[in-house]
């Protein structure tokens, strides 16, 4: 036992190289091979569907590659696909999403960022209750709050509205994002906090010439869960809007099930990789920090 | 309200604080708005109106236990409730053993791991609307898998789910699966990289095998990971709704229904806002009978302490 200490102070760590052809690493990249062929499958086939004519699809095999390939079916959904009488395609979807996304980012963000901050160094009476109920109202199915919100949303004007999407986003963003900066923000030393203090800054200007600077790394990670949440959300986006101003995600469900007509599957494919498209970029774009995300996410309190 | 502000935190500097405080109470109201008129007052509103019988409007007019006899006696809710049970029990044991698995095997230093990582997350990235589109193409019984596989030769072969009112929760659940079970392998995987490295030092001079170390010492060890991935998997189940509209559509017939989107159907569709209250409240009852012992495990003792 002792031996083995002090070899592994000298030795680098891990375990002993081993012969690259070992019956134990032919077992162990051969499972992992399998897995990751049926984790890329489903984008193999997107992609290689989207890319064929629709004879070349009805000869019937969707693991083929395209014989002749064709940008026809992303032009089309793109511009030409019909969801009931409008016919322009996935665009409008994708612009009523990019206006939901921007301002429900910014908003829930710079919401969410007070909060953690004011939870963190500024705590008053009360303050840890509020909390306790936001934490416990994320466990909470949406479907109890959704009738309220509609009521809500009516009352103020924004039912059917882009604006009162935004407003939902913000509220059910809030609980996850106070965490991460409340937590992020009660790391900052406390000397830090006093010493501006002594100088004479207030709430606001601590928070803007200190925490902010500091907390740009998680408010990256922030904006990749909120960039990824709300473009990836159906439930509030097929509640709260109407078909004028649907998102990306409910126009796509329109058009690949609407029942009418024949039914294009590279078309469909295509539509689906363009909705998929924005969160896939900024999966791949932000590599750990994405990981970092969504740990944060998952790890609560 | 601010006399009793001042008083909590004064102890230190009299007499900024109040003022100081005031703004982050003020920076504070969406915070207290969202919890208090959303999450309790919406959540109460709806408890309340699932002993009315409201139809097309919301009105307060009380008829007791009604509309939870008549969710019951609903083949449909019933029908609902199996699947989400089968959907549940198979995609927890499932997605935990499918997410341990691949994370003790990426564990094994090996080489491209970032690449097998990233391959298998990368579908947790997309919604479960392109997710369940895709697989709905997949299992297309005309072009997709099924007729792939005859293809080769194997003249007999019969896989179709989503056509099959026996098995489509199944057709559900594999693509549910392949979307999930990589965040599940990534909390494992921190998990794992928790462990300290002299437990697998060890274990080897004991002479323990591999499998046998991860069974008996590293899976206990990893008890709080296994409850935060049991809480996220579990929460993720009773939301399963997205998935099931774009993928079957709780088709076909009624075979694949699940309960959040029943609760949709009766509110916004069917105008039957009583029975939405109503199955909305079993879904609440359900989280809280799962958070409850978990919120204990978790907090009841730290509170003492």
């Amino acid at each position: 036992m002792a031996d083995a200490t002090v070899n592994s102070a000298a030795e680098p760590r891990g375990p002993k190289p081993r012969r690259a052809f070992s019956s134990r690493n032919i077992m162990l990249y051969g499972t992992l091979l399998l897995v990751s062929v049926y984790y890329l499958l489903p984008l193999y086939v997107m992609i290689v569907t989207s890319l064929k004519g629709m004879p070349e699809i009805r000869l019937g095999n969707v693991f083929s590659p395209p014989m002749e390939i064709t940008f026809q079916p992303w032009v089309k959904a793109w511009a030409e696909a019909c969801t009931g009488i409008n016919c322009d395609g996935l665009s409008r979807g994708f612009w009523n999403s990019v206006q939901i996304l921007v301002p429900s980012v910014i908003l829930s963000i710079a919401i969410a960022s007070v909060n953690g901050y004011a939870l963190s160094h500024w705590k008053f009476k009360g303050s840890e209750v509020f909390f306790t109920i936001l934490i416990i109202g994320a466990f909470i199915p949406y479907q109890t709050m959704l009738y309220p919100i509609v009521i809500l949303l009516r009352e103020i004007g924004l039912m059917g509205d882009l604006g009162g999407l935004v407003l939902v986003h913000t509220v059910f963003g809030m609980p996850i994002l106070t965490l991460l900066f409340r937590n992020y923000f009660t790391s900052i030393p406390e000397e830090l906090f006093k010493a501006a203090r002594v100088d004479g800054a207030g709430f606001w200007g601590i928070y803007f010439r200190i925490m902010l600077p500091m907390a740009l790394p998680i408010f990256v990670v922030a904006m990749i869960l909120q960039v990824t949440g709300i473009w990836n959300d159906f439930l509030f986006g097929v509640i709260y809007t109407k078909p004028e101003t649907y998102p990306m995600t409910v126009q796509l469900n329109n058009i690949v099930n609407s029942v009418q007509g024949v039914k294009e599957y590279n078309v469909n494919m295509a539509a689906t990789l363009l909705t998929g498209l924005v969160p896939l970029v900024i999966y791949f774009a932000s590599g750990k920090l994405f990981v970092r995300g969504i740990a944060a996410g998952a790890v609560k309190g | 309200m601010s006399d009793r502000a001042s008083q909590t935190t004064a102890q230190a500097k009299r007499p900024i604080q109040l003022f100081r405080n005031l703004s982050a109470k003020i920076a504070s109201v969406p915070m207290i708005l969202t919890a208090l008129v959303v999450f309790v007052g919406g959540t109460a509103w709806t408890v309340t109106h699932s002993f009315t019988s409201s139809r097309l409007l919301p009105k307060l007019d009380f008829v007791g236990f009604d509309q939870y006899e008549r969710l019951w006696n609903t083949r449909r809710w019933m029908i609902s409730i199996e699947n989400l049970a089968i959907y549940g029990i198979c995609s927890l044991i499932l997605t935990l053993l499918i997410g341990f698995t691949l994370a003790a095997l990426l564990d094994r230093k090996i080489r491209f791991e970032n690449t097998f990582r990233t391959i298998f997350l990368y579908p947790f990235a997309l919604s479960f609307v392109v997710t369940g589109l895709a697989w709905q193409w997949i299992l297309n019984p005309d072009f997709g898998l099924q007729e792939v596989v005859r293809g080769w030769g194997w003249e007999s072969f019969a896989f179709d789910p989503l056509n099959n009112s026996e098995i489509v929760i199944f057709g559900i659940l594999i693509a549910g699966i392949w979307q999930g079970s990589g965040l599940i392998m990534c909390i494992m995987l921190a998990g794992l990289r928790g462990i300290d490295e002299d437990i697998w030092k060890a274990a080897r001079v004991d002479g323990i095998g591999t499998v046998k170390t991860y069974v008996r010492i590293i899976i206990p060890m990893m008890r709080p990971v296994f409850i935060t991935a049991l809480v996220l998997i579990a929460s993720g189940i009773i939301k399963l709704y997205d998935l099931v509209v774009a993928q079957t559509n709780g088709g076909p017939g009624i075979s694949s229904e699940v309960p959040a989107k029943y609760v949709i159907e009766y509110m916004f569709r069917a105008q039957n806002l009583g029975q939405g209250f109503a199955a909305s409240t079993m879904m609440l009852v359900s989280v809280i009978v799962i958070l409850i012992p978990w919120a204990y495990l978790e907090f009841g003792g730290r509170k003492r302490g």
